[in-house]
C-alpha cells in the first residue's frame, strides 16, 4: 500500500476512534453539571448521587479521550509533515490555543472535580465541572476551527508557497465554523444524553433502582430531544452553506453527476457507477433537493461533471470528484440516525410532558437502549462525509491530499505506526466498554470494593474511631 | 527581541514545565514498582499524582502545540523525522493514562499486575525517549536542504543520545521520588526519601559523563561556553543542596532543588541551541533556526497577544489545584484510583 493511503487510513482510525470518545464527554460533562446544580440549588441527595454514577461513566470516557488526544495533536507532524509546513502559520494556532485555553483548563478542573467532593465547598466544587463542561465545548470550537480552514480556507495569504494567516478574526469567525461548531457540538449533547437515557431506559426495563433512573432519564430526555433536534436544524444550515462553498461535496452526497432540474429533486437511494458516472434504480423526492439547498422549492443544484470541468480549468489537469458512493450513503446514513433521534427523543419528551414515564412500553425502552447507538453512527458517518467529501483536498482548493504526507517517512513505519495504534484503540475499545457495562451492572448504590479498606495492617484501626 | 526569539523561550519555559511536572508524575510511576511494596502503598502513590498528572502532560500538548503555530517547520521536521521513537512515547503515554484511572476499576490481582506493568513503561519509557531526542537536537541530525530528517537507528541512538535518554529518567526518578515524601506519610515516606538519596551517586556519575560527552561530542560549547559553564555550576550546586536537603528531611526544599536541576538541564538544552532549532550534521546552511523555521509575523504577534493573556490564568489555577490538594495522601482514606 502506498504512503497516502496508509496515512490516510491512520489518520481516519485514530479520528474515528477518538470521536467516539470525544462527544460522549462533551455531552456527559454538561449533564452532569446540570445534575449536579440540580443538588447544590435543591440540596436532593438524589441528584448527588446522578452526578456521582454519571460522574464514574464520564471519567472512563475522558481518559481514553484524553490519551487518544495526544497522537491526535502528533499525527500532524508525524504523518503529515508538508501538510504542517504549508499551513502551520494558520492551522496550528487554533491548535495551540485549544490546548492553552481548553486543555488546560479540563484537565486542571478534571482533577480538581474528582478528587475535590469533600476538599472543596458546594458552590466551588460545582464551579468545577461546570469549567470542565465549558472546557470540552471551547476545546471543540478551537478544533473545528482548525477543520473549517480544511473546508473553507479563509484569513490567509500564500507568501513564498506557504499559507500565513493575515485576519485571525476571519479564521474564528469563518462561515463554515458558525454552522459546523453547532452542527457538531448538539450532535456531542446529543451523544452524551442518549447514552444517559439508554442506561436509564435499560435499567427501568430491569426494574432496578428505578427512581434513579427515571430521574435521570427525565434531564436525559430533554437534552436528547432538544440536541438532536438543534443538530438537524444546523446541518440544515451546513448544507446551504455547502452548495456555495464545497458544491462538489454537496453534489457527491446527492450522487448528482449532471446538474439537476429547477426545481431539483432529492435522490432517496441510488445505485451508483463511479465507473460510468451514473445512477441506476434511482428514487427521489420532488423539490426536496432545492429545499434542502436553498430552503425553497426552486433551484438548481450543479453536478459533478460540470464542476469537475470548471475545476479543471481553476486548478489544473486532476480527478476532482472525490469517492462517490461513500459520501453519498454516509451522509443518509446520518440523516437517518438523527431522524431516529429525533423521533426517539420526540416520544420520550411528549410521554414525559404527560407524566407517564412509568407506562413506557418495553418496545420503547429497548430503542432507547439501541438509540445510544445512533449518535455514534450519525457522528461517525457525518465525519467520514465531510472528509471524504472533501477529497482530493486536505486544504479545499490549496493542498492535495498526496502533496501533504512527511517526505521522510517510509510506508513501512506509518503500517507499523497503524498496526500499533489501531491494535492499542481495540484493546482501549473492549476495556472502556467492559468497564462500562461493570459499573452500570453495580448502579448507583453499589459500595465500591475497590475503595473499601481492608484492615490487614495493625495500624489501620487508628485513626478511624 | 523578535517574537520569534520569544516564542523560542515559550516552548522552552514549556518543555521546562513539562518536564519539572511530568517529570515527578513519571518518576512516581516508576516507583510504583521500584518503591512500592504492597497494593496499598502502590494506590497511595498513584492517588498522590492523581489530581495532577492529566495537567501536566498538557503541557507537553501545549509545547507541541506552540511548535506548530510558531514554528510549523521545526514540527514538522521534528515530529516527522522522530517518527518511530514518537509512535513509542503515545503508546506509552496512552497506556500510562488509562492505566491509572482502570488499575482500580477491577479486583483481580492479574488485572492489578498488568497495569502496574503499563504504568512502569508508561513512565519510564517517555522521560527516556525524550532525553535521547534531546540529547540528539545538541548533536545534530541528517537534515537536508529540504529540512527532511532521515535518519536512521543509529544515527539516534548511540552513546550520547542512550546516556542523555537514561540521565533525564533517573532524574525524573529522583523528583518523583521527591514529590512522594512530600505527599505520603511513615515508612513509605522514609522510603523513599532513602531511595531518592541512593540514586543521587548514579545520577551524579550520569549528569557528569553527559557533561563531559557534551563537551567534546557537540560543539555548543564553543558559541555558549560562558552561560554554560555557568549553569552547569548552578546545576551542580542545586545537586549538592538537594542532598543536604534530603539528609536534614527538608523535603520541600531537596524537591525545589531537583526542580531546578531539571529547569537548567532543559533550558540548557535551548540556551545551547539557540538560534539553532535544529542542528543539520551535513551542512550547517541546512540548520532550521528560529528564523527561517517560523511562522509569519502576524502570526506570531496573534498568538504572543492570546498566550501572555491565557498563561496568567492557566499559572493560577494550576497553582490553585496544588494548593488544594497540599495534604498528604493516607491508605486509609477514600482513595479514589
Amino acid at each position: 500500500m502506498d504512503m497516502v493511503m496508509l496515512s490516510r487510513i491512520q489518520f481516519a482510525s485514530t479520528t474515528i476512534f477518538h470521536f467516539f470518545f470525544v462527544p460522549v464527554s462533551i455531552g456527559l460533562a454538561l449533564i452532569i453539571a446540570m445534575m449536579q446544580t440540580m443538588y447544590v440549588v435543591k440540596g436532593d441527595e438524589q441528584y448527588k448521587k446522578m452526578a456521582k454514577f454519571w460522574g464514574k461513566l464520564f471519567l472512563i470516557n475522558f481518559a481514553v479521550g484524553v490519551v487518544t488526544g495526544i497522537i491526535q495533536e502528533f499525527q500532524f507532524g508525524m504523518n503529515w509533515s508538508n501538510y504542517s509546513r504549508f499551513v502551520g502559520d494558520v492551522f496550528g494556532a487554533p491548535l495551540a490555543i485549544e490546548a492553552l485555553a481548553a486543555f488546560f483548563m479540563e484537565s486542571t478542573f478534571i482533577g480538581l472535580w474528582i478528587f475535590g467532593w469533600d476538599r472543596l465547598s458546594k458552590k466551588v466544587h460545582l464551579v468545577c465541572i461546570w469549567l470542565v463542561a465549558i472546557g470540552t465545548t471551547l476545546s471543540a470550537f478551537w478544533i473545528l476551527a482548525a477543520n473549517s480552514f480544511m473546508q473553507r480556507p479563509v484569513g490567509y495569504q500564500i507568501v513564498n508557497g506557504r499559507a500565513e494567516m493575515n485576519d485571525f478574526f476571519a479564521l474564528i469567525t469563518n462561515g463554515q465554523l458558525l454552522v459546523e461548531f453547532p452542527h457538531t457540538v448538539f450532535g456531542a449533547f446529543a451523544t452524551g444524553a442518549f447514552l444517559i437515557t439508554g442506561i436509564s431506559a435499560y435499567k427501568m426495563l430491569k426494574k432496578q433502582d428505578t427512581e434513579f433512573f427515571k430521574q435521570s432519564f427525565k434531564i436525559g430526555i430533554i437534552v436528547a430531544f432538544v440536541a438532536s433536534f438543534l443538530v438537524a436544524i444546523f446541518g440544515h444550515q451546513q448544507a446551504q452553506y455547502l452548495v456555495h462553498t464545497q458544491p462538489m461535496k454537496m453534489a457527491a452526497a446527492e450522487g448528482l453527476w449532471t446538474t439537476s432540474d429547477d426545481p431539483a429533486p432529492w435522490t432517496v437511494f441510488a445505485a451508483i457507477n463511479t465507473d460510468k458516472q451514473s445512477n441506476k434504480y434511482e428514487f427521489k423526492v420532488p423539490y426536496a433537493l432545492s429545499f434542502l439547498s436553498y430552503s425553497k422549492f426552486s433551484g438548481e443544484v450543479v453536478g459533478m461533471k460540470e464542476l469537475q470541468a470548471e475545476y479543471e480549468q481553476k486548478y489544473g489537469p486532476g480527478d476532482y470528484i472525490p469517492p462517490v458512493k461513500t459520501t453519498f450513503w454516509s451522509f443518509r446514513i446520518m440523516v437517518l440516525a438523527g431522524t431516529l433521534m429525533i423521533l426517539l427523543g420526540m416520544y420520550g419528551v411528549y410521554m414525559m410532558a404527560r407524566k407517564k414515564l412509568d407506562k413506557l412500553k418495553p418496545w420503547y425502552l429497548n430503542a432507547m437502549l439501541f438509540g445510544i447507538s445512533l449518535p455514534f453512527i450519525g457522528n461517525t458517518s457525518g465525519w467520514v462525509m465531510t472528509e471524504f467529501g472533501r477529497q482530493p483536498w486536505t486544504v479545499f482548493g490549496l493542498m492535495r491530499t498526496e502533496d501533504s504526507i512527511s517526505p521522510s517517512v517510509t510506508a513501512g513505519q506509518v503500517l507499523f505506526s497503524t498496526i500499533s495504534f489501531t491494535t492499542i484503540y481495540s484493546i482501549l475499545g473492549i476495556l472502556a466498554v467492559w468497564l462500562f457495562v461493570k459499573v452500570i451492572k453495580k448502579g448507583p448504590n453499589a459500595v465500591d470494593q475497590a475503595h473499601t479498606v481492608k484492615a490487614n495492617d495493625p495500624f489501620a484501626r487508628e485513626g478511624q474511631q | 527581541m523578535e517574537l520569534s526569539e520569544l516564542w523560542f523561550v515559550l516552548v522552552g519555559v514549556l518543555f521546562v514545565g513539562f518536564f519539572f511536572l511530568e517529570g515527578f508524575d513519571f518518576g512516581v510511576g516508576m516507583s510504583t514498582t521500584f518503591l512500592a511494596k504492597t497494593d496499598g502503598e502502590r494506590r497511595v502513590l498513584i492517588n498522590s499524582i492523581g489530581p495532577f498528572w492529566d495537567a501536566n502532560e498538557v503541557w507537553l500538548l501545549t509545547a507541541g502545540g506552540a511548535m506548530f503555530a510558531a514554528f510549523p517547520h521545526w514540527y514538522a521536521t521534528l515530529f516527522s523525522g522522530f517518527y518511530t521513537p514518537l509512535v513509542v512515547v503515545l503508546l506509552a503515554l496512552i497506556g500510562r493514562g488509562v492505566a491509572f484511572e482502570f488499575r482500580g476499576k477491577g479486583e483481580t490481582e492479574a488485572w492489578k499486575k498488568t497495569w502496574d506493568v503499563v504504568i512502569l513503561l508508561g513512565s519510564m519509557l517517555p522521560p527516556f525517549l525524550f532525553g535521547v531526542v534531546f540529547a540528539n537536537l545538541l548533536q545534530g541530525l541528517p537534515i537536508d536542504k529540504n529540512m527532511e530528517m532521515s535518519a536512521g537507528l543509529f544515527d539516534v541512538v548511540n552513546a550520547y543520545t542512550v546516556v542523555g535518554g537514561v540521565t533525564v529518567t533517573v532524574l525524573c526518578l529522583v523528583h518523583g521520588l521527591l514529590f512522594a515524601t512530600l505527599r505520603t506519610t511513615g515508612t513509605l515516606q522514609e522510603r523513599a526519601r532513602k531511595q531518592a538519596k541512593t540514586l543521587l551517586v548514579p545520577l551524579a556519575v550520569l549528569f557528569v559523563a553527559f557533561a563531559i560527552m557534551t563537551y567534546t561530542m557537540t560543539d555548543i560549547f564553543e558559541a555558549r561556553g560562558t552561560i554554560l559553564t555557568i549553569m552547569a555550576v548552578l546545576g551542580a550546586i542545586a545537586f549538592v543542596l538537594s542532598g543536604y536537603y534530603m539528609s536534614k528531611k527538608r523535603d520541600g526544599w531537596a524537591f525545589a532543588m531537583t526542580g531546578t536541576l531539571i529547569a537548567l538541564a532543559i533550558s540548557g538544552v535551548f540556551v545551547g541551541m539557540f538560534p539553532n532549532v535544529m542542528i543539520s550534521s551535513i551542512d550547517s546552511a541546512f540548520n532550521l533556526t528560529v528564523y527561517n523555521a517560523a511562522s509569519g509575523a502576524y502570526s506570531l504577534k496573534v498568538m504572543t497577544i492570546v498566550a501572555l493573556s491565557l498563561l496568567p490564568f492557566v499559572l493560577g489555577y494550576q497553582i490553585w489545584s496544588y494548593f488544594v490538594f497540599h495534604k498528604r495522601v493516607h491508605e486509609k482514606e477514600h482513595l479514589e484510583y
